[in-house]
């Protein structure tokens, strides 16, 4: 069994940037690392029990491949970040990407800590019930112990 | 070549094939072959770095049809 260590910051909470932490994640967990997440600010939105209000935009995100090129002030008219979510969650379940809730429990079944930053869910006023029971409430200090003696440390 | 258990990853992108591979780990014992198939062609690449990392070694690969085809021996 391997015994490397990984610790991830997580600090979005848009459905594209709620991956990455996840993949990882449970990738380390299947090699036998072990491995925790710290979600602090828009992070914090990943530990909901329910995921379906997770949302990707086009704005402010060029680079985001889209079917018909979309001048920005379209992108921004009601119901864009709706329709962009509802079609980047149907193109991901064409490939085969498993959802970000599959992720987190696959996560959570391998005993990766989640980790919520004390501070953050105190000054946003999130309730402790919306999160999942798995989560752990700590601050920098309680991160840096364990991250202070891992292999991979990222901040996403 | 023979084996004890399989798993059918078709279809699924990373990382469900290598998680998946070793959940179906998880339930056998030591010495038993495990046959996966896979269709995400970053499965090669990815089975290979799971096997030297876990030790279960990697007795054969191949090609079925469009999918990928891993023997794991459980370490």
């Amino acid at each position: 069994m391997s015994n490397k260590k990984m610790a991830i910051i997580a600090t979005k909470g848009t459905l594209d940037w709620g991956y990455p932490p996840f993949i990882l994640a449970s990738t380390a967990a299947a090699l036998g690392w072990e491995v925790q997440i710290f979600f602090t600010f828009y992070g914090l939105q990943l530990l909901r029990k329910d995921l379906s209000d997770i949302k990707i935009s086009p704005l402010a995100n060029p680079a985001m491949p889209m079917p018909v090129d979309m001048p920005v002030l379209v992108q921004a008219l009601p119901g864009m970040e709706a329709m962009a979510t509802m079609m980047m969650k149907k193109k991901m379940a064409d490939k085969g990407v498993a959802s970000l809730k599959e992720l987190r429990d696959t996560c959570i079944e391998c005993d990766v800590k989640m980790i919520a930053c004390q501070m953050t869910v105190d000054l946003f006023e999130f309730d402790k019930k919306d999160f999942i029971d798995e989560t752990e409430y700590a601050g920098a200090a309680a991160f840096l112990g364990f991250a202070g003696d891992t292999n991979v440390c990222l901040y996403i | 070549m023979n084996f004890d258990k399989e798993l059918n990853a078709s279809g699924l992108s990373c990382p469900l094939p290598i998680v998946k591979t070793k959940k179906s780990l998880n339930d056998m014992t030591s010495g038993q072959v495990l046959r996966v198939l896979a269709t995400d062609p970053g499965s090669c690449a990815d089975m290979k770095a799971f096997s030297e990392q876990t030790g279960n070694e990697l007795v054969g690969t191949g090609q079925e049809g469009a999918a990928f085809v891993f023997f794991l021996k459980k370490k």
